[in-house]
Order: C-alpha cells, then structure tokens, then sequence
C-alpha cells in the first residue's frame, strides 16, 4: 500500500473510485497541459515525510537552539515588547471557529469575526481618540508607510516630511514604500522642523519616538497644520493610556504596532498594525472596515463596508494592495484589552512608567552611566554607557541577561532599555547590580 | 439561532470596577508623575469579569463558519485543512517568547528553520533563493513587481520600462500592487479557451514593458498550456515574468514555475501551506526568484556560513517592507506542514487537489455551465457559471447564498470578472470523496429549487444567524464603532 498522508482526505479506495468516475487510469492525465519536457517532481532538498511525534522533537530541538527565554531577563523593547499575556486571549483566539475562518466576505456566516472587528475599531478609536480605524494592517512598520501614502492622495502632494528620531526600521520601510512612487521623505530633527505652506504632504511623529522620549507634540501639530500638511503620528497603543492620545492633539492619522496587546512576541511576527484618522479622510483610508447595518428582518448585524476603496473592487485605483492582513490578532488584542478592562489596561501603562522609571534613576546612578533623555518618556529610555555595548550584553548573557538594544551607531555607546509590567524590583535590581560589575 | 442576533457589545456588558485578571501590585518606588497637561484624562474601555470574557468571545465564535466546523468549497482561497500539531509548535516558548532584535548567535534554531524553509519552498518552486520577510500574499506582490523595477533601473538609469501586463482574469491585487510600484498596468485579455490572448500579448512586448503577472493556472482553474511561449515572448521584448502563487496547491511537486520561465513568484503559506486564515490574516507571502533577481530580494535572508545562521541584506536588495523578519510565527507552521509531508507527501496534495476539483467538475457540469466549457480538464478549481439559473431569475449569488443553508460555505462568487455569475469552487485535497459527494448532493439539489422553487433562493440564507444584510446602508451611514456616550 502506498503511503498515506493524514492531511489528504481521500483514502486509496476513495482515490481510485474517483479516478475510474474520471474514465482515468491515472491523475497523471489531468496534468496534461503542462508541457510533458517541464514536468519535475524531483524535490530533493525537502526530507522524506515524517510522524507527528518526530515533527514534535524535531521542533522542540529546533526551539531549544534558541536562548532559552526568560522575559523578566530580557530589557530590550524597541518596537516588540514582552508583556504578560492573559490565559483567555490564547485559549480563546485559538478556538477553530476564528482561527480556521475565512476572511468574513459571507456575512451571515461570519459574524463573530466581524463583531470582534468591529470591537477592535471601537477599541483603536479610543486608545487613540481619533473618529474612525480599519481592521488593521500587517504591523507597524508597513502601516506607517500607508499613512505616509494616503497623506499623499488626501494632499496630492508627493512629498513628506519625517522627525529624524522616528525607529530607523520604520524608516527603513518608508524608503522602501514611497522611493517606487517617487515620493520624497525628508527626514528634520526636532527642534529644527522647516517645513513652508504646500510642501508637503504630511509631518511624521512617533509618540514615544525611538529613543523612549515624548515629543513636543502640541508644537509639531502647529506647525504641521500651519504649513497646511497632516499631522502623521506613529503611537505605541499602551503609552496612549496613560499619555494624551494622539487625537487630543489633533493627528490626522494614527498608526501603530499593535503587538504590544497581547500578542506573542514571537520573533518579530505576526503582529497588527493600526490605523485610524479623521472621519473626514475614512474614503482615503487603506484596509478592509466593518461597519454596523441590520439583516432583512431589521436586526442589528456588521458587514465589511466601504469596499469600493479595495482592490477586489478598485483594482489599480484602489487605496492599497492590501489583502490577506491580521485579522486574528486582531482578536487577541481584542480579547486582551476586554480581559483586562479599563483598569487593567492603566495598571499595566502604569507598571511600565513606574518600573522604566525606577530603573532609570538606579542606572543612572552608576558611575559612567548617563541617562540621555532630557524630554519626559514612557517605558524605554537611553544610556550612555562607559564602555562598548557590545561588551556589556555579552557580559549580561553570561548570567542570562538580555541587555537593552545597543545603538552605538546612533549614540556613543548608547543602548535603549525598555521595562514592561513583567519585570519586577528584583529583576530590575538584578540588571543594576550586573551593570554595576560590568566594568 | 435567532438569540445570537441580540449579542450585546462588550461596551453593552461592562460594568463599573469589574476587571478579567489579576495583575501583580507595582513593587518599585513610584516615580512622580509628569506634568498633567501631558496626561491622558480619562478613557473609556469595558470592565467584564473574566467569565463575561470567554463567554463573550465563546459564543460569538459560534456565529463563525470555519474549516473546523464546515467545508469551504471556496475558489483561488485553497482553505484546507490546518494541522493542530502546527499550532502547538508554534507555540513553543523558544519560539513565541524570542524577541526580534537579539543577537543572531542567541537565535539559531529560529534562524535555521528560516533557512531551511528558504530552500524548500525555493526547490519547489524551481528557484534560486527565497525571502520570507513579506507578511501576505499581495505584499509579496509588492515586493515582485519592486524587484522587477529595480532590476530596469539598474539596467539602465533612464528606463521607460513602465508598463505591467495583466491578464484580464487576474486578482485584484495583481493591478492594485503594480499600481503601488508605481507601474502603469495594461489588461490583456482571455480568448475563447481560457488561455491569454497571445496576439494582444505580441502587440504589447516593445520597449515600454517592464513585466507581466501571470497566475498559473488562471483563475479560470486552466492550466495554460502556452506559458512557455508566453514567457519566451516577454524576455524577448526585454521585460520579466512575474507569477502569482495564489494557485499552487495545482501544481506543487508537478512542476516548477522557475523551469517553465517565470523570474519571481510569491507564495501564500496560508492557502498552500495550510497555516490557518484566522479570518483574514495572519496570511505570509514569501517571495522566490531565479538568478535574475537574486540581488535584489527584499531583506532579510537568512544565509549559512560555516554552520552559523545569519541575516543578510542582498546587493541590490528593494528594502525592508515590515521593521522585522516577516510573520515568523507563520513560517514555522508552514515549516511544520512540509515536513510532515515530506517529499512523498507533496506531489500528492495537488495530485488530490485536482482530482477532486475535476471529481465535482464533472458531477455537476450537467446541473450547471462551466465558465469555459471546451476544456475537458480543470486544475485544482473549477468556475462555474449560473448563466443557466439565471433564466429563472435566480443569480449565482442566490445559489451562494442558499448553500449557507446547508452548512457549506459560499464558493468565489463573481470572481473572476470575464465570467458571467461566476461560482468558483476549489474542493483542496483535504476533503474526502465522502464529503464532496455531500456537498454534490446539495448542489443538485440547489439546482433543482432553482427551477422549482426559486423564491427560497431569493431570500435564502434561512438558516444563518442573521439574514441577508443591508450593505447599502452600511456604506451610505458608516457605523464603525461604538459611542461612548
């Protein structure tokens, strides 16, 4: 008998039965247009098929080559962030009915998927007290260059100014989206934003910026305004709870990295990127939407809505390619924020200020070791250290320890340290005493 | 089911001081405050006990089809089945709880698993190297069409290369990514056997033509047979071949897209590669090219010297299009997926695939028109149309709709567009004959109330928790959040 694979549903008695419906003596023959020459089935490079026991210490070797994580040892934040995870977003967001659905095109059958989003828009709206947000992008990265290219569209302007302290991934990103559409990106620093009537399309600002450090923010929205551009601002959700939101402040578009809610840190992916702006913009707005409506018989019922801006529809006029996105952290960030309330969610904005601040305060008071940031911060901040970075993580390694990011490219031996509620009085100390011996 | 119509919002549930978990008290000395004016006053969020939590979302995922629950018999989107072990493993904590940005030394196990998904998907696609930094399929898209920018303008710095070819049958994502790359996109049309009309390709392949997407097979489910020509006239005209991976599952282990001429694919390891939709994401849409485009892939790839995992930027690399490495969490499901299969198991996903497309093909093609109907065989799908219902006033969206009632899923309705009511259905390998036979059995059935009963289509779905919707309204009075007023 030949081998048979558990995730193919017919077994060879069902194969052959449907072979000889076809006439066929072979699935061979339904291959037929493709060129006979140009038929290849050598997959040398893929291992023979193996059980779901081996596939499991295979994994587990696999994951045990990775340092073996401890998040109240690890400082380093800069865009992912460890934070506890309630037991109910896991169990819950795992249930096959959301985790195994598709994309809710078929309503009637999808309204749990697009209640959840219709929650998670009310949710965004909030957090960052802006009128209206869509149903996420891929990550905060990608979400930000969409807003740097719907300003574009709103203005008609190919040209976008950018604070110099925004996180060079995201500028990364910028490039890498707007250069193709000849866009300009001129990058200003804080105090020295230049920017005259009609030039460009938009200011951008993260709040906190890379560095930890909370920008002028009233001032950048001026001057943004005053020049007759957006007023862009990449905002981390949590800092959002316990700082204005963006929208107290009158941004025009908000986005994010939604990651830090409840969403595993996983190496970088899948996170969610948010986005929300000005109810006056909602046309230009990439991303799928859910909007509330009611069925025949007048019930109340939520459908994806205002898909004339979307591919499927637009084509290549449409606001983005945007797709496929992430729609099931979505969920987990949904359930996250309902699992821990209003008041949860600021004990959790609050342990990170006092823990990040505390831990500031000791480090600072370590000799050669300099505090960088001058403005307020939330959770993460710069030191200027005696010595090397590199050095310095290492050491912590040694009695694992993962140190801050080392940006000695960017400061003189500076590493950017970020404390989150999971870290404790112990384990921050601990991280003190260590810096203290490093030298 | 009617109660579910009454689901309240979690804002509808809260209630004053109630909170869904405990968290551990402050324990370092409270810092003081920055200046108030810089604080936020107040907001507003809903406090639930921690049983109004999992009851919420427990009973609203029971408002969700899902490939868990039901059969999705659902065109160009491959929803198959998603291995609970993947899920799982994913889940390991040396996987889930590892921060990006720590030193590569630190991260070998994730970084090897990247390399070897890397020349996996790049053996089967008959390419020379892959990037899994792309998180969706049209994002992959994106990052196809860059390279294929970038690789003109370094040809030479004043290249009118401007144009993108698209065949009329294509997703909407095609145009939509093409457009973003800042390309201006030409149609080209179908001919009367599904296969793109090759004269309106020749008269397009002249100086001004960058590339073309292609999805093979179409997503009229034909395989064209002339794509060897197809691909030989656009590298003639100086421009390359793009290929959309969205219909893999026909051809995985049967050919190779690099062999038969294509420069770049991207491919979808949620629909190939079975790693859950999770209702519209997380999707990963990896990117492979052949030596054409080697520089210029989107960063980052993982490399191995001597043994040591490392991330590198290629030469003439487009960029970053995220701030990390792609939807890691993702890969190791796809990961997972392949070796379970291994090399044996495969060829035979798409030899399943396509049997059972053209098992349903056949069964029906008497109760309903194929969208093309003098091709004997499909691939993996197979396009319906209800030219025939429709003169008894019942739409392909009636039919779709009406098969809600019977527990299956919608196919693709109206897609693609050169096919009038469209009904594509796309069985995947994981359903069995049993299954198929079951859902035949509806379709018939469907047809025959189409002649006998069309009003039941007209109002169906009957069953659903909640009837057809007002999506007028929806657009005309955007409602997309609740007031916390």
């Amino acid at each position: 008998m030949a081998k048979q694979f558990p995730y193919i549903g017919n077994s060879e008695i069902e194969q052959e039965a449907i072979l000889e419906y076809l006439g066929i003596k072979s699935a061979e023959d339904l291959f037929v247009d493709i060129p006979k020459e140009y038929r290849d089935s050598n997959l040398s490079e893929i291992p023979s098929s193996i059980s779901e026991m081996q596939l499991v210490e295979h994994l587990t070797l696999l994951s045990e080559k990775n340092i073996n994580p401890n998040p109240s040892k690890s400082f380093i934040g800069a865009g992912a962030y460890h934070h506890y995870i309630p037991s109910t977003v896991l169990s819950l967001a795992q249930r096959g009915e959301y985790l195994t659905s598709y994309t809710p095109y078929q309503a009637e059958v999808s309204q749990g998927t697009l209640q959840v989003t219709y929650e998670l828009q009310s949710l965004i709206t909030e957090l960052y007290g802006m009128d209206v947000a869509n149903a996420g992008m891929y990550e905060g990265g990608s979400s930000l260059a969409e807003a740097a290219l719907m300003a574009c569209r709103v203005k008609n302007i190919y040209k976008v100014a950018c604070l110099s302290t925004i996180a060079p991934r995201y500028k990364e990103v910028l490039r890498s989206y707007l250069a193709p559409q000849s866009i300009e990106i001129v990058f200003m620093d804080t105090n020295d934003v230049d920017m005259k009537k009609d030039e460009y399309a938009c200011l951008i600002v993260q709040y906190p910026n890379f560095y930890g450090s909370i920008e002028d923010m009233r001032a950048l929205s001026d001057t943004a305004h005053k020049s007759n551009s957006l007023f862009v601002v990449s905002a981390d959700p949590l800092a959002a709870v316990m700082y204005k939101a963006p929208g107290d402040y009158g941004a025009d578009i908000v986005v994010g990295e939604g990651q830090g809610l409840g969403i595993p840190i996983s190496f970088g992916g899948p996170y969610i990127g948010l986005f929300a702006c000005k109810s006056e913009y909602l046309r230009q707005m990439p991303g799928r939407i859910v909007g509330k409506t009611v069925d025949k018989r007048g019930d109340s019922a939520f459908v994806l809505t205002l898909q004339t801006r979307e591919q499927h529809i637009r084509r290549e006029r449409a606001t983005s390619n945007i797709c496929t996105s992430e729609a099931l952290m979505g969920l987990m960030m949904t359930i996250y924020v309902a699992t821990l309330g209003k008041s949860g969610l600021q004990q959790v904005a609050s342990s990170c200020f006092h823990n990040a601040h505390y831990a500031a305060e000791q480090i600072s008071q370590i000799d050669g070791f300099e505090l960088i940031n001058s403005q307020p911060f939330f959770n993460e901040f710069v030191i200027a250290c005696p010595i090397s970075p590199k050095i310095i993580n290492k050491k912590l390694i040694e009695v694992g320890i993962i140190g801050g990011l080392d940006i000695s490219d960017q400061i003189d031996n500076g590493i950017l340290f970020c404390f989150t509620e999971i870290h404790s009085k112990e384990s921050i100390d601990s991280l003190v005493d260590n810096l203290k011996h490093v030298n | 089911m009617s109660e579910y119509n009454k689901m309240p919002l979690l804002m509808d549930l809260s209630r004053k001081d109630k909170f869904g978990v405990s968290l551990s008290d402050i324990d370092v000395p409270l810092s003081e405050l920055p200046e108030s004016s810089l604080l936020r006053e107040d907001i507003q969020l809903p406090e639930l006990s921690q049983l109004d939590v999992v009851r919420y979302f427990t009973n609203l995922s029971q408002m969700n089809y899902s490939i868990d629950t039901q059969f999705y018999p659902l065109g160009s989107c491959t929803m198959k089945y998603n291995p609970k072990i993947n899920d799982q493993l994913a889940s390991l904590k040396g996987f889930s709880n590892i921060h990006p940005l720590i030193e590569e030394s630190l991260v070998q196990g994730s970084l090897e698993l990247m390399f070897n998904l890397q020349s996996y998907l790049s053996n089967i696609s008959g390419m020379t190297a892959t990037s899994l930094s792309t998180m969706a399929g049209a994002q992959g898209e994106l990052a196809g069409v860059l390279m294929i920018k970038a690789f003109h303008e370094k040809q030479s710095t004043s290249s009118k290369r401007n144009v993108i070819l698209i065949p009329d049958s294509a997703h909407g994502t095609n145009p939509a990514s093409a457009s973003m790359a800042g390309f201006s996109v030409k149609s080209i049309p179908s001919d009367q056997n599904g296969n793109m009309d090759i004269d309106v390709l020749k008269e397009n392949a002249n100086e001004n033509l960058a590339g073309i997407m292609l999805t093979l097979p179409s997503t009229l489910g034909l395989f064209d047979n002339q794509i060897v020509d197809i691909c030989n006239i656009v590298h003639e005209a100086g421009g390359l071949v793009y290929g959309d991976g969205a219909n893999m599952n026909a051809w995985m282990g049967q050919t190779k897209l690099g062999d038969l001429g294509f420069d770049v694919i991207h491919i979808n390891l949620h629909k190939t590669f079975s790693t859950p939709h999770g209702g519209g994401g997380p999707g990963s849409g990896p990117v492979c090219v052949n030596d054409t485009l080697l520089n210029y892939l989107p960063g980052p790839v993982v490399q191995r010297n001597s043994n040591v995992y490392e991330f590198v930027e290629m030469p003439d690399t487009i960029g970053h299009l995220g701030a990390f490495h792609g939807n890691f969490g993702v890969l190791v499901r796809a990961y997972c997926y392949i070796r379970a299969l291994g090399k044996e198991g495969i060829p035979e996903v798409s030899k399943n695939a396509v049997m059972n497309a053209n098992y349903i093909m056949n069964k029906l093609k008497h109760a309903y028109d194929i969208g093309f109907d003098n091709r004997s065989i499909c691939m993996h799908e197979v396009v319906f149309t209800a030219r025939k219902q429709k003169q008894n006033g019942v739409k392909g969206l009636d039919i779709a709709k009406r098969l809600l009632d019977y527990g299956y899923h919608a196919p693709t309705m109206y897609f693609p567009l050169i096919v009038d009511e469209a009904l594509m259905v796309e069985p995947t390998e994981s359903e069995s004959k049993n299954t198929l036979d079951k859902f035949i059995d509806a379709m018939l059935q469907i047809a025959d109330e189409c002649e006998n009963n069309s009003e039941l289509l007209h109002e169906a779905p009957h069953n659903t928790p909640v009837q057809r919707l007002d999506e007028a309204l929806a657009a005309r009075q955007p409602n997309l959040k609740w007031s916390t007023k």
